[in-house]
């Protein structure tokens, strides 16, 4: 990988952490520095580090509620439509429109179709199932689901430049810092 | 969920024993857990349990077959007794299930850490019971075959579901908690399907694991996402856990029968589900740490937890019972108070005494510290309550129905050995799954158990003190 042109091409650069706050620092740092272009990847949920990679914007409780809403309404429309236009039957003298009757059904499609939002949402703005990406290339990346921490500069990044963007990582506190090919 | 501020009274609320014991690691945590899933060796304790499982499973393929091929007269079942154990069981196993989406859910809302080793396995439970649950109803309905009428499909018949009816209501409830159960679950499944992939060495393995892992890779935008889903989804399945069995209750409370037409039935069940479903996550949990090892993760500190989660739904259940006999009494209504001597002292006097015994009088030795610290204790306990919260389920059922308010159709249940057969196949086809759960799927969830370390725990390289609060 050092020599200059046999080189496949190159993903980024991830660097490996031993702990959480080690990496936390690291982003700070990296995006203070310019980087955009970056993910870090844990073994578990860490809040502080999608701030620092300066990820704002969660579409996904608007989608759940637009599921819910839509269940809300679905359910309730499949219910109307069905006891007052389509197949109008008296039971027990109640009226077509029994409203209270329709409640528990409508309760449960609303929560039904919200969850699916909830999940399909997730995997949708996660762009999963994504059976292989590029930062599976890294060396130890497997660790990830155990016990390191990573922190991976793109090469897409405007700012990047192999040499000084190793540099820098390398100045981060990182254990290693590998090449990702893509 | 990481930087929950400890409480100052932490320590002295939490009895002092820690969620996890002191010592672990980001890695041990993994390896520990991952290490009873990933093994070559299976346990021979597994093989035996899981046989005997299986072999309940098929005496409940038998008896569905039979079932089907006979019908619904091979049980003890005919008018006035209807519904008797099919209902019974339905009921029962949709309140164990409870128990499940309240750990992970409610307890999950309530920022109750201690939870995190045991919601997995939890879910799992739920998701087993409404699989048991959902059978019934279904092989009850006769014609078991056309139990998709129930759906609201255009046919060819031109017709549509009675949407005012609580069985339909029954329908979309239990449907909808047993997706919504399946979705949290999963979801709940994916980082440790990935550990899982990165840590299988077989081949095999790998493929299969890391197809259910949907390629997660832990980057923290999707980390913070997943958050966000886990909660919303633990808030709407919040309600849902409450309306399913309060929809459970409407089956009987909407009907004019004494015994039944009650307005407390809907919390009374709900508190009722809560109790018998702790008690069968204490039935699964105290045989699981011992077997597997996992006293570690699930310390005495949970079960004591649990042990107090029974006492008070229990106490719940036994003000229900209260309120039954007083409402019998106060209404000055004959078929009302008929219905409850009936209870105390007609034919099924000794389930209905059963029952008080099992599900008042025991449980109250859960008052005492040294009960809930005594892990055979609290089994044999969370036997007793299952068994008292099945009779209370078959006493509502059979009690009210056997006499109701013309003694020229009355009649007498008496189950039959194809009742028992399917009870108790449904009872092997629930701990056969569960048997499969443990031994391919994590039981606890790895990375929640390392959201509860410190984190300066660096894994098996450390040299780092340890500097966990202690």
């Amino acid at each position: 990988m050092t020599t200059g042109e046999q080189q496949p091409p190159l993903y980024g650069l991830m660097a490996e952490f031993e702990n959480p706050d080690a990496l936390i620092a690291a982003t700070r740092r990296a995006y203070e520095a310019g980087y955009r272009k970056m993910d870090a990847y844990t073994p578990f949920p860490i809040e502080e580090l999608s701030e620092a990679l300066g990820f704002h914007r969660n579409a996904l409780p608007l989608i759940v509620l637009i599921g819910g809403l839509m269940g809300t309404i679905g359910g309730y429309g499949l219910l109307y439509w069905t006891s007052v236009i389509d197949y109008p039957i008296n039971v027990g003298g109640r009226p077509f429109h029994s409203w209270p009757a329709f409640i528990p059904i409508t309760f449960e499609t609303t929560v039904l179709c919200a969850a699916l939002a909830a999940v399909l949402g997730l995997l949708a703005l996660n762009g999963l199932p994504m059976p292989h990406h590029p930062v599976f290339n890294a060396p130890n990346f497997a660790l990830a689901s155990r016990n390191k921490f990573f922190l991976c500069i793109e090469a897409a990044d405007p700012r990047f430049d192999y040499e000084r963007t190793k540099d820098f990582l390398l100045h981060l506190n990182a254990r290693e810092v590998t090449d990702v090919e893509s | 969920m990481q930087e929950i501020e400890r409480h100052p009274n932490e320590q002295r609320l939490s009895d002092s024993i820690p969620v996890i014991a002191p010592g672990h690691t980001f890695a041990s945590v993994t390896d520990k857990i991952s290490a009873i899933v990933l093994t070559h060796r299976t346990p021979i304790g597994w093989f035996i349990g899981a046989g005997i499982a299986f072999a309940l499973t098929m005496l409940l393929f038998v008896a569905v077959a039979y079932l089907i091929l006979k019908g619904t007269g091979i049980w003890g079942i005919n008018i006035p007794i209807a519904w008797a154990f099919a209902i019974t069981n339905f009921v029962w196993w949709i309140g164990i299930g409870h128990a499940g989406t309240l750990i992970s859910a409610i307890l999950l809302l309530l920022r109750q850490r201690w939870r995190t080793s045991i919601n997995r396995f939890a879910e799992a439970m739920t998701l087993f019971a409404v699989a048991c649950a959902g059978l019934f109803p279904v092989i009850h309905l006769g014609r078991p075959w056309l139990f998709y009428w129930l759906l609201p499909y255009p046919n060819t018949m031109s017709i549509w579901p009675n949407f005012r009816s609580p069985l339909m209501w029954d329908v979309f409830a239990v449907s909808t908690y047993a997706t919504v159960s399946l979705l949290f679950w999963y979801v709940g499944l994916i980082p440790d399907l990935a550990t899982l992939r990165d840590r299988a060495r077989h081949r095999f393995g790998q493929i299969v694991y890391g197809m259910l892992a949907l390629g997660w890779r832990g980057s923290a935008i999707h980390w913070n996402r997943y958050e966000t889903a886990s909660l919303l989804l633990a808030g709407l399945a919040t309600p849902l856990v409450v309306s399913v069995h309060t929809v459970v209750s409407f089956d009987f409370s909407i009907a004019i029968l004494p015994g039944w037409h009650t307005t407390i039935f809907p919390p009374y069940f709900v508190a009722g589900a809560i109790y018998s479903g702790f008690a069968m996550v204490l039935t699964i949990a105290i045989p699981l740490r011992k077997f597997y090892g996992l006293e570690d993760f699930i310390t005495e500190r949970h079960l004591r937890n649990m042990a107090k989660i029974m006492l008070a739904t229990g106490l719940i259940v036994g003000y229900g019972y209260t309120i039954e006999a007083f409402m019998a009494w106060y209404s000055s209504n004959t078929f009302e108070e008929f219905m409850i001597k009936n209870r105390m002292t007609g034919p099924y006097a000794p389930s209905y005494w059963s029952l008080i015994l099992c599900n008042i009088i025991v449980p109250q030795l859960l008052w005492f510290r040294r009960v809930r610290g005594s892990v055979p204790g609290l089994f044999i306990l969370s036997l007793v309550v299952n068994t008292g919260m099945w009779l209370e389920r078959f006493i509502i059922i059979v009690t009210s129905l056997h006499r109701d308010f013309l003694p020229s159709s009355w009649g007498m249940f008496r189950p039959t050995f194809w009742d028992w057969a399917t009870y108790i196949g449904t009872l092997g086809l629930f701990t056969a799954l569960l048997f499969l759960f443990i031994r391919f799927l994590p039981m606890i969830s790895i990375f929640e158990m390392r959201t509860l370390l410190p984190r300066t725990e660096t894994g098996e390289h450390s040299a780092a003190p340890e500097r966990r609060p202690a």
